[in-house]
C-alpha cells in the first residue's frame, strides 16, 4: 500500500519507538548491604534468611543461616545481637526481632534432626585447632567442610568453651551446646577432650597449619587487698563448680556481692540468686549508664530483685566484711576518683568477676608471634599470627570479645588457613554500600509492633527464653524491610508509565532500556531501596 | 497513609502487579519523563480491560493523552480506540454506546477519556448532555488541573493561587483567582448519575477497584483521577507518585464516591500533613513562598483543605474529637 503523504514509517504500535534515547539517568537494581548484616560480627545474611523465614521455608533459612554460623540455636539464645541495634525498622516501630528468629530456626533444626550434608572431598591436609570454644569449633567447622582433616584440642572434659564454663544454664543449656557441637563431630572433625595443650611448639610440627583459640581464662587481678578471703571466690571458678561438681557449692552464702560491671558479674550474680541467695548486690565502680554488660541482662537481673551499687570499689576483704570506697565519676573526662567516703557490708561470698586475660606462656619459645601491651595477639587480615601458619582469633586477639565475634574469626581464619594450604584464593569481595533508612521509602509499610513473647521470672537453672510459634517466627521476620534488596513487591513494574520494566512469570524484574525514559519514578517508590539511579555514560 | 506495594506484599495484588496485565497503553508514547497522566490511563484502562475481559472500547479526547499516544503512524493503544475533537468525546462515545446498543453489542463496555480542559471547559456541554440522558458510558477526566498539551494554560481544574501560563504571578497577583474554578466531581453528582468517583495515581489499588466497579454499571459513570504533570507542575520527575499521595495526604485532592448524587465513601486519610508539604515541592505555587507574601495565602489552600476532611469525612479521628 502507497504511504500517505509526507509519511516515512509504516503504521504500527509505537513499540518501536525507543524512548529510552532520552535518558539521561538510568535505574539499575542493586544488592546493597542491610545495616543487620554489616554489623553482624559473623558476617550472616540475615536479610536473606529473614525472607526466608516470612516464606515458611524454615529449611532454607537455617541453611543460609548456616553457611556463616554453625550455632544458629546457640546464637539465638547468646549472641548479643548488633543487627538490632542498627536494623532500619528501629527508626520506624522497633527494630526486627531477629536474635528471636534465628533461636526459633535454630531450635526447629534440632527439633527435626536436620543433618549437614556430607564432606565428600578431601585435600590431605592436616590442621590442629587449639580450643574447644566457639571460635575453635566453628573453625574447625568451617575448614572440616573445605575438605581439610581437623583435630580439635580442649583442656576441659566437654567442648563448648566459655558458652559451657561461662554463660550459665538457664541462658543456654547444655542439651543446645551438645547437639549443635554434635553436627560438626558428625562431620569427622575429631576433638579430643581432657588434653590441654601447654605450649603451641608442642604441636605445630605435627600440623599443616594450626588455629588457636584458646580463650582468656585466667582471672584478672584487682587492687582490692584481701586479708581473709575464705568467702572470695572468682567468677570462673563458680562457673566451672557449677558445670563440673555442683556440689561443692551446695553451701554457697546468702549474702552475696559481686565485684565486676560485665556480663560475667551479671551471669555470677544471677548464678548467685539460683543458688540459693537472699540477697545479691553487685559493687561498679562507675554509674549503671557506663556498665558493659548487655542492657537486656542488666534489666533480667534487676528484674529479679538483684541490687546494683554503682561508684562504689572493694577496697579490702576481711573475714565476713568488706570495706567499699566510695567513689566519685567525671562522665566527661571519664575520670574516676576516691570521695574518701568508706562503707562496710557483711557477706557470706563474693564473687569477682572483673575480667579475664590470657595465658600467654602458651606462646613461649615461639617468638615471630607478636602479643600487644595488653596481652592480645596480633593477626593480619587472614587472622594469621606472625608465625606462618600459625592462625588464631576469638578472646585472644585484639576486638570485642563474644561467641559471635569468634565465629566471624574463624570464619575468616578458614578463609585464609585454606589458601595457605593450597586452596583457590578468594577473590576478595567488594562490600556493596549500605542500605541506610533515608534510601527507604516507609509509606509502603504499615507499623507493626515487634513480636515479643513474656519472659516469664523464672529462678531456677531451667531455661527461661521462651520460642517462637511457626507462625510468629513469619510474622516477625514479615516485618523486615529487606533493606537494599528487591523483594518483589512490584512497585517499580506497577508505577512505571513507560512499561520499561519487565517482569516475567517467576516473578523477576528487569528493566527494558529501549524504554526507559530515566523518570526515576521506580527508584523513588522502591520500599526498600533496591533501585538506584546512576549518569548515562556518554 | 500506609500504602502497602502494588504486588502481594501486605496487599492483594493489583492488576498493574500482573505479569500479563493488559497495558492498554503501551511503551513506546511520547508521554514526558514520569508524566502522571500515562501511568493513570494504563492503570484505568488495563482495570477496565481485566475486569471486562478486553470487552472495551475506548474514545479520546484531545489532550496530551491523545497527543503523545497516537504520532502517526504508531498508535500506543492495545484497545479499540478512536479519537474525534477536543470538545466531544462524550458525544462522540454517546453514539458508540447507541451503535452497539442498537446491534446488540452492549456487552462491549464504553469509556470516553480526556484532559481537565477537554473535560472542565470546552466538552462540559457534550458531558452534561451525556449525563442528563444517562447514556451508558465510563467517563474517565485525567486531571492535570491545566491545559499541558497546549503549555500550561489555566482550566477550571487549576488549584487557586496556582501559576499557569495564563495566571503568572506577579506583585499584586498571586496566580490564579481563588474565587474561580469548579468542582466537576460535585457537578457530576449533580446530574444524579449511577456512579462518581475520584481517584489518584498515588493509590492505584483504589483507583483501579474504583474503575472495576465503574465498568459493570450500566448508564453515566464519572471517574476523575488526579495525575501530577512534572513539566507543568515544576518538580522532579521522580516524585510524580509522591505528589500525587501527598495531595490526598492533605485533604486537597479528597478520593470519595457517590452514587445517585449521594455520597457514599471516602477513602480515609490517617495521618493528614500541612497543605504546605504538598504545595513547596512544586514550583507552580513557588511564589507563595517568597518574601513578601502574607501567610494568608497558603491558608486558602489549608482551609479548602480542612473544608475537604470535613465535607468528605477524610479523617473520623478528627471529625470525633
Ligand atoms: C560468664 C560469661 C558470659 C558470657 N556471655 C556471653 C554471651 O552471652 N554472649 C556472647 O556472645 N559472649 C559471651 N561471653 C563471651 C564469650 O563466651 C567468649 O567471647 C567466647 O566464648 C570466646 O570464644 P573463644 O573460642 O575465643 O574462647 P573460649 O570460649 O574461652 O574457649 C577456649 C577453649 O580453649 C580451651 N583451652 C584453653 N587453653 C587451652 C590449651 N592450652 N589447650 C587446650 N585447650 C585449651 C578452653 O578450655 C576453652 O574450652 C561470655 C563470657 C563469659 C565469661
Ligand atoms: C477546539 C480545539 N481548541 C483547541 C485545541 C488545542 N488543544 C489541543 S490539546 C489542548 C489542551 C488540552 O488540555 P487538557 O484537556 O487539560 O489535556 P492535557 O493536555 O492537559 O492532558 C488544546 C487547547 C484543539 N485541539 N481543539
Ligand atoms: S529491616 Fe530487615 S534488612 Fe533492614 S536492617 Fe532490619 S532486619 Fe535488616
Ligand atoms: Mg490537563
Amino acid at each position: 500500500m502507497p504511504k500517505p503523504f509526507a509519511t516515512v514509517l509504516e503504521t504500527a504500535t509505537s513499540l518501536g519507538n525507543n524512548t529510552g534515547s532520552w535518558r539521561t539517568m538510568r535505574p539499575e537494581y542493586v544488592n546493597e548491604l542491610p545495616p543487620c548484616n554489616a554489623t553482624c560480627p559473623a558476617g550472616e545474611n540475615v536479610q536473606l534468611w529473614l525472607s526466608l523465614a516470612m516464606a515458611g521455608k524454615f529449611r532454607e533459612a537455617w541453611e543460609i543461616i548456616m553457611r556463616d554460623n554453625p550455632f544458629p540455636a546457640i546464637m539465638g539464645r547468646v549472641c548479643y545481637h548488633s543487627c538490632e541495634k542498627t536494623c532500619n525498622r528501629g527508626l520506624f516501630d522497633g527494630a526486627v526481632n531477629i536474635n528471636m528468629i534465628e533461636k526459633s530456626i535454630g531450635d526447629i533444626a534440632l527439633d527435626s534432626g536436620w543433618i549437614l550434608p556430607r564432606v565428600t572431598s578431601s585435600s590431605g591436609k592436616k590442621v590442629c585447632v587449639v580450643g574447644g570454644g566457639p571460635g575453635g569449633l566453628a573453625a574447625a567447622y568451617f575448614l572440616a567442610k573445605l575438605g581439610h582433616h581437623i583435630t580439635v584440642y580442649e583442656a576441659h572434659a566437654n567442648p563448648g568453651g566459655m558458652m559451657r564454663y561461662g554463660v550459665p544454664r538457664y541462658r543456654l543449656p547444655s542439651k543446645i551446646i551438645d547437639a549443635e557441637v554434635k553436627r560438626i563431630k558428625d562431620l569427622g572433625v575429631k576433638i579430643v577432650c581432657n588434653k590441654k595443650i601447654s605450649h603451641l611448639k608442642d604441636i605445630i610440627n605435627d600440623f599443616d597449619a594450626v588455629y588457636i583459640s584458646i580463650g582468656a581464662q585466667v582471672a584478672s587481678k584487682s587492687d582490692t587487698v584481701i586479708k581473709k578471703g575464705s568467702c572470695v571466690i572468682d567468677a570462673m571458678d563458680l562457673f566451672q563448680k557449677l558445670e563440673d561438681n555442683p556440689a561443692d557449692l551446695a553451701h554457697f552464702g546468702k549474702k552475696v556481692f559481686v565485684y565486676g560491671g560485665g556480663n560475667t558479674a551479671i551471669d555470677a550474680a544471677r548464678t548467685a540468686l539460683r543458688l540459693g541467695a537472699e540477697s545479691v548486690k553487685i559493687i561498679y565502680r562507675r554509674t549503671i549508664n557506663n556498665m558493659p554488660a548487655h542492657e537486656t541482662e542488666i534489666s533480667d537481673a534487676l528484674m529479679e530483685g538483684i541490687e546494683i551499687l554503682c561508684l562504689r570499689t572493694i577496697n579490702t576483704v576481711d573475714g565476713d566484711q568488706i570495706l567499699l570506697d566510695k567513689m566519685n565519676y567525671d562522665e566527661e573526662f571519664g575520670i574516676l576518683s576516691k570521695t574518701g567516703e568508706t562503707e562496710v557490708w557483711q557477706v557470706d561470698n563474693i564473687i569477682f568477676a572483673v575480667g579475664q586475660t590470657l595465658d600467654t606462656t602458651f606462646f613461649d619459645g615461639i617468638s615471630d608471634i607478636l602479643i600487644s601491651e595488653n596481652g592480645a595477639i596480633e593477626v593480619d587480615r587472614n587472622m594469621m599470627t606472625g608465625a606462618t601458619g600459625v592462625f588464631a582469633g576469638g578472646d585472644i586477639v585484639p576486638g570485642k570479645r563474644s561467641v559471635t565475634n569468634a565465629v566471624g574469626h574463624a570464619k575468616k581464619a578458614a578463609k585464609g588457613i585454606d589458601e595457605y594450604l593450597g586452596g583457590a584464593s578468594e577473590v576478595p569481595i567488594v562490600k556493596n554500600a549500605v542500605a541506610h533508612f533515608k534510601k527507604l521509602n516507609t509509606i509502603y509499610f504499615k507499623k507493626d509492633k515487634r513480636t515479643n513473647i513474656l519472659r516469664p521470672l523464672n529462678l531456677s537453672f531451667e531455661e527461661i527464653l521462651p520460642s517462637y510459634t511457626n507462625d510468629e517466627i513469619s510474622r516477625e521476620a514479615s516485618r523486615c524491610f529487606s533493606c537494599g534488596n528487591c523483594f518483589h513487591c512490584d512497585n517499580c513494574y506497577g508505577h512505571c508509565p513507560d512499561n520499561a520494566i519487565r517482569k516475567q512469570q517467576n516473578g523477576s524484574l528487569t528493566v527494558n532500556y529501549d524504554h526507559c525514559k530515566g523518570c526515576g519514578i521506580c527508584a523513588a517508590e522502591c520500599p526498600c531501596g533496591a533501585i538506584r539511579m546512576v549518569s548515562e555514560e556518554k | 497513609m500506609s500504602n502497602f506495594p502494588l504486588g502481594n506484599i501486605g496487599g492483594t495484588p493489583t492488576v498493574q502487579s500482573d505479569f500479563a496485565r493488559p497495558n492498554s497503553l503501551t511503551g513506546g508514547h511520547r508521554g514526558c519523563q514520569g508524566c502522571g497522566e500515562a501511568l493513570g490511563a494504563r492503570c484505568a484502562i488495563d482495570a477496565a480491560h481485566q475486569t471486562t475481559g478486553g470487552k472495551i472500547l475506548v474514545v479520546n479526547a484531545t489532550g496530551c493523552l491523545e497527543v503523545f499516544s497516537c504520532c502517526f503512524p504508531e498508535n500506543s493503544w492495545s484497545v479499540p480506540w478512536l479519537h474525534s475533537l477536543f470538545g466531544n468525546a462524550p458525544a462522540v462515545a454517546t453514539g458508540v454506546a447507541a451503535a452497539l446498543r442498537s446491534r446488540g453489542q452492549d456487552s462491549i463496555r464504553v469509556i470516553a477519556q480526556g484532559g481537565d480542559g477537554a473535560t472542565y471547559d470546552i466538552g462540559m456541554g457534550c458531558l452534561s448532555g451525556m449525563f442528563d440522558r444517562n447514556d451508558d458510558v465510563l467517563y474517565i477526566c485525567y486531571d492535570n488541573q491545566a491545559y499541558m498539551n497546549t503549555g500550561v494554560q489555566r482550566s477550571g481544574a487549576t488549584p487557586p493561587l496556582a501559576r499557569t501560563a495564563t495566571t503568572l504571578p506577579n506583585k499584586s497577583y498571586l496566580g490564579s483567582d481563588p474565587q474561580t474554578g469548579k468542582n466537576l466531581p460535585e457537578i457530576a453528582m449533580a446530574h444524579g448519575i449511577p456512579y462518581v468517583a475520584t481517584a489518584s495515581i498515588g493509590n492505584i489499588r483504589d483507583l483501579e477497584q474504583k474503575v472495576s466497579r465503574a465498568i459493570n454499571i450500566r448508564g453515566s459513570r464519572y471517574i476523575q483521577i488526579h495525575v501530577p504533570c512534572p513539566l507543568g507542575w515544576g518538580y522532579p520527575t521522580a516524585e510524580t507518585i509522591r505528589i500525587a499521595r501527598l495531595a490526598v495526604q492533605c485533604g486537597l485532592y479528597p478520593l470519595f464516591e457517590g452514587e445517585y448524587g449521594k455520597l457514599v465513601g471516602s477513602t480515609p486519610v490517617e495521618e493528614p500533613i500541612p497543605v504546605e508539604s504538598y504545595l513547596r515541592p512544586q514550583r507552580r505555587f513557588a511564589h507563595l513562598f517568597g518574601k513578601n507574601v502574607s501567610a494568608n495565602a497558603v491558608g486558602v489552600l489549608q482551609n479548602i483543605a480542612n473544608g475537604n476532611m470535613e465535607k468528605y469525612r477524610l479523617n473520623w479521628e478528627i471529625l470525633d474529637a
